[in-house]
């Protein structure tokens, strides 16, 4: 009942906003002079506000990144933070231009919502974690262990689907029925191993007595790939959501960092000389400027910086990069090339 | 008689002797009020151990493993260890942000000046021996809405712009609370006289008003102004998610408002009319002084009810996103810097103690109101 009133809800937001599909949001968002960006209310190291109520995070700053293409200004965003009951209401009516807010790219969402997912920042998933002490390095040596879950999730159906195709047992499950118990159970030592989404994982991790004492395992056994999404219709304004985010992960497969980004308008290289518009110009045909990238990566960063700054194992969330690596490391992070 | 006395007999009273030692001190005491029966005495070790299994655990938490200072700078770390109880520097270091949420920080003079004039005024209207009562009161409904709107939001006098968005923490909360309830009651009580008119037109207006807004949740209410009105809205036109939040409440506290005084109403007897009709009274002025002042003065306690409910219900705009008290402590429990095994609990805490001390002066306040409005039919 609820989805199919958010439904009509989006629907009906999209063909009221069908309309005005005409005037591209790009105009409209270059003459108000700001981003409107929905993010959470507060998730560790997507979004969340910081000590000088700023907001920081991973997602956060893929709409820096859209501000500094934009506007040459990554500071030019503003944030609505949405609950997840009014995201995707607040993206089709207009109240925001991108969501950038821990969702899970879904068929339903993408084809049904009035609203297209724009690429992966993030691929999240169901993970395990156990005490170092027990030695365990890889969840298929998990058989009979005492597993803490939360009941009626999928994730306890992702666990039992997990257990059953790899032939474990999972008879000594510990089930509770809500988060906060499952992490209390797991520090009282009532099980052996926690399980939830990874980034989770970590962010309950980060808060224990001694985060140190704690494995994630690296078998990730479900998909929940988080990305930005835009309202479905302006062909322009979802390339330049995409594109933003492709033209991070091209410069960190490229080795273009904040750092050395000046150094590298001069490089020989020509896929980097068309990245920072040097060679060519891309940007003008998604209605940017020819160095859109060049801003992007000195003000914000590529994305392999992002990482290690808001969630990688620097930082107290200690999520390694893992499948988020670029497909040249081992990972699926994988961009088109800019030609 | 009188001067024959026999020998035995007294001339003089007995020193009265003290009292049996088991009917006087402490153990006397208890006797008669904690250990009378064996229904008493089972109470009394049942209320002993309540508070045993209730007071030690809650010192414990908020004073014995509480963490007060952080002199190493290690904010939420300071915190991660074994049996931390509340983590008050968490409340120290995000205290800005609970009272102010995202307000810019070199502007914050602004809301504490607007706090202290709103305070100047509201003496006189709330202790009845400081003069000027009538001065205030003009000043406070009439000028202080705007001096307080432009104080916030900004705009003229070379003040810098702060976009709703920007406003939060208990600021925003008792900004909520304070039109809520300022707002609420003399539509609530236009309303609930609407009802009791003869003209069909008029009553029908405010029976078909009240019921619809009583029937539905005050979450609906929010969903359907942050989500559904921009639908009905042209283009473009994007009224403030909070002033669509605001009204919201107002329009559906005046609803409850509206039974309250109506409640108060039916308890004048038809008699204070007549007798008002017949000294020549206006039924403007039977209404106005008259029938009102008896009628609300009646349903204090209802009316108060109402209030403290307000302004709890307050906290439910966290559901369209707006950082009120309950959602900033929230939202700040998600830094990755504060991560810490009591971050929700700390938080909460700290938050139900705000709403608590609020509640409760209002409502002894409403008792003192009662008190001195008491004109000798109290039963």
């Amino acid at each position: 009942m609820k989805k199919l009133m958010i439904t009509c809800a989006v629907a009906a937001a999209v063909a009221t906003t069908s309309t005005a599909a005409f005037a591209q949001l790009l105009d409209e968002v270059t003459e108000r002079g700001y981003l409107q960006c929905g993010v959470t209310e507060g998730v560790p190291g997507f979004s969340f506000p910081d000590d000088n109520n700023n907001w920081t995070g991973l997602e956060v700053d893929f709409c820096r990144a859209m501000a500094a293409a934009i506007f040459d200004d990554s500071e030019a965003v503003r944030y609505t933070p949405l609950t997840s009951q009014t995201r995707f209401e607040s993206l089709a009516n207009g109240n925001v231009d991108v969501l950038s807010r821990t969702t899970t790219w879904t068929m339903s969402r993408d084809t049904d919502l009035g609203i297209t997912f724009t690429g992966t920042m993030f691929y999240d998933g169901q993970g395990f974690m156990v005490r170092e002490e027990e030695g365990i390095t890889s969840a298929t040596e998990l058989s009979g262990a005492a597993v803490c879950i939360e009941s009626g999730t999928t994730t306890e159906l992702n666990a039992a689907d997990y257990f059953a195709t790899e032939g474990l047992d999972l008879s000594n499950a510990v089930v509770f029925v809500n988060q906060d118990e499952v992490v209390q159970a797991y520090l009282d030592g009532r099980c052996d191993v926690y399980t939830t989404d990874a980034s989770a994982l970590a962010a309950e991790r980060s808060g224990f007595p001694d985060p140190d004492a704690h494995i994630i395992l690296p078998e990730i056994i479900s998909k929940e790939p988080l990305g930005p999404s835009v309202r479905s219709g302006d062909t322009q304004w979802f390339n330049i959501a995409k594109w933003t985010l492709f033209a991070m992960l091209n410069a960190e497969e490229l080795g273009v960092t904040s750092e050395n980004v000046d150094e590298m308008l001069g490089s020989d290289n020509p896929e980097i000389r068309r990245l920072l518009g040097v060679e060519g110009d891309f940007g003008t045909p998604i209605g940017l400027s020819p160095d859109w990238a060049y801003r992007i990566i000195s003000q914000v960063g590529n994305y392999g910086e992002l990482y290690e700054t808001h969630v990688g194992p620097e930082t107290a969330i200690d999520i390694p990069r893992g499948v988020n690596n670029l497909w040249t490391e081992g990972g699926v992070m994988y961009a088109p090339p800019i030609r | 008689m009188s001067h024959s006395q026999p020998s035995y007999v007294r001339t003089q009273m007995a020193e009265p002797l003290p009292p049996p030692g088991n009917t006087t001190g402490v153990v006397a005491w208890m006797r008669a009020n904690l250990f009378s029966s064996i229904g008493n005495t089972i109470l009394t070790f049942l209320g002993i151990a309540l508070i045993i299994w209730t007071v030690i655990p809650a010192y414990g938490f908020l004073i014995g493993n509480a963490v007060f200072t952080d002199p190493e700078g290690l904010r939420g770390e300071a915190c991660r260890f074994e049996g931390v109880g509340a983590c008050w520097i968490f409340i120290q270091a995000r205290f800005n942000f609970f009272i102010y949420g995202f307000y810019p920080s070199d502007e914050i003079w602004r809301i504490n000046l607007m706090f202290i004039i709103g305070i100047i005024l509201l003496i006189p209207l709330l202790v009845p021996k400081v003069p000027f009562t009538r001065v205030a009161a003009i000043l406070f409904f009439g000028v202080y809405p705007f001096v307080a709107y432009f104080l916030m939001y900004g705009g003229v006098f070379g003040l810098d712009v702060v976009p709703t968005r920007n406003w939060g923490g208990l600021t925003l909360t008792l900004i909520i609370s304070l039109i809520g309830i300022i707002a609420s009651l003399p539509l609530g009580i236009l309303l609930a006289l609407g009802r009791q008119s003869k003209l069909p037109i008029i009553k029908g207006f405010c029976v078909a008003f009240i019921e619809l807004w009583r029937a539905v949740p005050l979450i609906t209410v929010l969903f359907m102004a942050s989500v559904m009105f921009p639908l009905f809205m042209p283009q473009g036109t994007n009224p403030d998610v909070l002033l669509r939040a605001i009204i919201g409440i107002v329009l559906f506290e005046s609803a409850y408002m509206a039974e309250v005084v109506r409640g108060g109403l039916q308890a004048i007897p038809s008699g204070q009319r007549e007798a008002a009709s017949a000294l020549g009274l206006s039924k403007l002025k039977t209404t106005a002084l008259i029938v009102m002042p008896q009628a609300l003065k009646h349903v204090i306690p209802g009316i108060v009810n109402t209030f403290i409910a307000l302004f709890k219900d307050t906290t439910l705009v966290s559901i369209i996103g707006i950082f009120e008290l309950l959602n900033a402590v929230r939202a700040a429990g998600s830094d990755i810097a504060w991560q810490f095994p009591t971050d929700a609990v700390t938080g909460y805490v700290f938050a139900g103690f705000v709403f608590w001390i609020f509640c409760f002066g209002m409502s002894r306040y409403s008792i003192y109101m009662e008190d001195r409005l008491h004109t000798g039919h109290r039963r």
